[in-house]
């Protein structure tokens, strides 16, 4: 039940697809074959305000029925792209279609997309249904249709018998709930949600993580989710879009992400990352390309312990031991004067045990495979 | 520091603490002053005035006798005076509803388009009139609004001074000029309470999240949708809070009528003849009692119309 917030990408994936950037802009185009056209496809959009580059020439496709995040830190233009698909923005250049459809000069009201805002922006004057029910009344759907599908959705949510509430007298989380069934009463063909379970409490966020994924499934509608959560996106993903300066540095898989960061951004924000260089990564691994190692992949030795041929090593020092609990972490100072983090699950070992190794000489180990390299 | 001066620091701090653990004593402490002038200055005097209107004035003597009666009441309701509460109450719901149309989309474009000097600059010419004497003002449109005035040259300018007499041959709103009609009361009358309008609006539209106009038109609704739908009803308590400005201050104004209008009395100065002229307090304390009601009965209406519901 509460396995939502667990570290490690799910095992769960789909089978690989092919990354996902189109380089050119025909192979988007040609929708008469007999694939689908994308849910989302932005081709070389850029969205510049003044000097700042928010998004610059990012190019995506977004499958039908996908669960897709957007990934990256504050800044990084996500909300900015999710507008653009919404239609609160335009493009500066470039192009956005929507199953084929391309929507340039399409205003927000005409796009078959709703969207969950990060703030939720429900309506104070409404009650909880007049909220929910607000896209089906501009629809002028007759009201018992309205109240059948009103009430549907609330079940969906798990907020029935809240009808008659006004939004401040609700909880966060009930407020999040709200926001999703009233985008998705309208069956849109994709919802966009703009980090929805921001403001939530740690234990809140994992159950809502779980019960959106629940929710996805069971519409079948794509899903467009904006995080600046590395852990929530490889949990929830198919696959995801890591941002960083209005650009894309990877899409994939989150294994495909976690396991092979295609920058030295990636590696170092999702998950936690050892990049290594210049002559440290010479004398370890006999060249001097960067490389990433995980710090869940490196073992501590005692210096004297034999290397295997398919292992690399490195000596160092443990300056300073982090006990948390289930694992520890330990900053180990290289001889270049650089740190490596190592992290260890407690297994066998006790907070004393652990503390006690501040200081100590120690043989760093990891598999030769475990090595990354990125670029810069 | 801590240990410098024992005896002054914990008297200081015993005071906090005192006050820290007693925050309705706090609270009390600190309304005390303003309460004070709130109820016995403010209300108080209201409220002997409200007394006087159930004295009445002895016709004979002239002096006003101290004995509870409804008679000062039931004098208020002769034909006169009837008259001159419609024609008040006409005028002030009139006033508020120009203001309110012409008030809307200059707040609005004050809270939600204008942006930095442009806004500084529109806020100046929102309060700048409010700076300069109101009876000023008034004389000023006295002259704009006269016969051999601007307004006047103006429209001739256009010929079309044949439309401004048509206008002003109507019945109720017409008159010789402008400057002695109902129509330029009218006008005046906006003009004057019009900041008092754009405020509370620009305050209320301020405080609508781009987030709620943005979520509406992602629901599907076109902008005039979101106008009626969302941006109104938010907007609403701030129209509710200027018209009760325009109306009261419409209500009780008397110099505007004795300006520009033609004979024709409003409450303010059948108050002020009767209260100065006369020596009829008691009479001229029932009439003040009246725009009080008008807005009672006013503020119901608006309740009852959900206008309170968005605070
Ligand atoms: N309307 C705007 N005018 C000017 N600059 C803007 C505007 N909207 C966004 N930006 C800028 O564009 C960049 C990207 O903003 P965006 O909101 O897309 O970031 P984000 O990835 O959603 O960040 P966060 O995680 O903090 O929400 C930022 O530098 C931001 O300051
Ligand atoms: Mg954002």
């Amino acid at each position: 039940m509460a396995g939502g917030g667990s570290f490690a990408p799910p095992a769960l994936c789909r089978k690989p697809r092919e990354a996902a950037i189109s380089h050119s802009p025909s192979a988007i185009v040609t929708h008469s074959s007999s694939s689908p056209a994308p849910a989302v496809s932005f081709v070389n959009v850029s969205r510049h305000f003044g000097e700042v580059k928010a998004v610059d020439g990012v190019s995506l496709d977004i499958n039908d029925g996908e669960f897709f995040s957007l990934l990256g830190p504050s800044g990084s233009g996500k909300t900015t792209c999710l507008r653009l698909v919404a239609g609160f923005e335009q493009p500066t250049a470039g192009s956005i279609q929507l199953h084929g459809e391309e929507v340039a000069n399409l205003p927000p009201y005409e796009r078959d997309v709703n969207t969950v805002f990060q703030d939720y922006a429900l309506f104070p004057h409404m009650t909880v249904g007049e909220n929910v029910a607000y896209g089906l009344m501009i629809k002028k759907v007759p009201k018992p249709e309205r109240d059948k599908r009103l009430g549907e959705m609330l079940e969906l949510v798990r907020l029935p018998g809240l009808a008659g509430r006004r939004p401040s007298q609700l909880s966060g989380g009930q407020r999040q709930r709200v926001a999703l069934a009233r985008a998705l009463i309208n069956h849109p063909r994709v919802l966009l949600l703009d980090e929805p379970l921001g403001a939530l409490d740690l234990k809140l966020r994992q159950q809502m993580q779980i019960e959106l994924k629940a929710i996805q499934r069971q519409v079948r509608i794509t899903f467009v989710f904006v995080t600046h959560d590395q852990e929530e996106a490889l949990t929830m993903s198919d696959r995801l879009a890591v941002f960083n300066l209005g650009k894309i540095e990877q899409i994939g898989s989150p294994a495909e992400v976690y396991e092979h960061p295609a920058t030295a951004f990636v590696a170092g924000f999702v998950g936690v990352s050892n990049l290594i260089r210049g002559e440290i990564a010479q004398a370890i691994t006999g060249s001097a390309q960067t490389f990433s190692i995980r710090p869940e992949k490196i073992q501590l030795r005692d210096l004297g312990q034999p290397v295997s041929g398919d292992e690399y090593s490195v000596e160092g020092r443990i300056r300073d031991v982090i006990y948390l609990g289930m694992h520890t972490r330990y900053l180990v100072e290289l001889s270049g004067g650089s740190d490596l983090t190592v992290v260890e699950q407690n297994l066998r070992t006790t907070s004393m045990d652990v503390l006690a190794a501040r200081g100590r000489a120690v043989r760093l180990v990891w598999q030769k495979a475990h090595v990354r390299p990125v670029g810069n | 520091m801590a240990t410098s001066s024992p005896t002054r620091k914990s008297l200081w701090h015993r005071l906090s603490t005192f006050f820290y653990l007693r925050p309705g004593l706090t609270l009390a402490a600190m309304l005390a002053a303003p309460l004070l002038w709130l109820g016995v200055v403010y209300v108080g005097s209201l409220f002997a005035l409200l007394l006087q209107s159930f004295f009445r004035l002895d016709d004979f003597t002239g002096q006003v006798v101290r004995r509870f009666t409804l008679y000062t009441y039931s004098q208020l309701f002769t034909a006169a005076n009837i008259d001159i509460m419609i024609r008040t109450s006409g005028m002030a719901a009139a006033v508020t509803l120009a203001c309110a149309l012409v008030a809307f989309p200059v707040a609005y474009y004050m809270a939600r388009h204008a942006e930095g000097r442009a806004k500084a600059a529109l806020y100046l010419a929102v309060l700048l009139p409010l700076w300069s004497s109101y009876l000023v003002r008034v004389y000023a449109w006295k002259l704009i609004l006269a016969k051999e005035g601007i307004v006047s040259w103006f429209i001739s300018q256009l010929r079309l001074d044949w439309a401004l007499d048509r206008i002003l041959q109507l019945p109720v709103i017409g008159g010789p000029s402008l400057s002695v009609s109902m129509l330029g009361m009218w006008l005046v009358f906006v003009y004057v309470w019009l900041p008092y309008m754009i405020l509370p609006i620009q305050a209320a539209l301020e405080r609508v999240p781009q987030s709620l106009i943005d979520a509406s038109g992602d629901l599907g609704a076109r902008p005039a949708e979101t106008f009626r739908k969302v941006i109104l009803p938010l907007a609403f308590p701030g129209v509710v809070a200027g018209s009760i400005f325009t109306f009261s201050l419409t209500l009780g104004d008397f110099i505007i009528p004795g300006t520009i209008g033609n004979s024709s009395y409003f409450l303010g100065q059948a108050v002020l003849s009767h209260q100065g002229t006369a020596g009829n307090v008691p009479m001229a304390a029932a009439l003040t009692a009246v725009p009080m009601v008008i807005m009672a009965v006013y503020l119901i209406i608006a309740k009852k119309l959900g206008a309170f519901e968005a605070l």
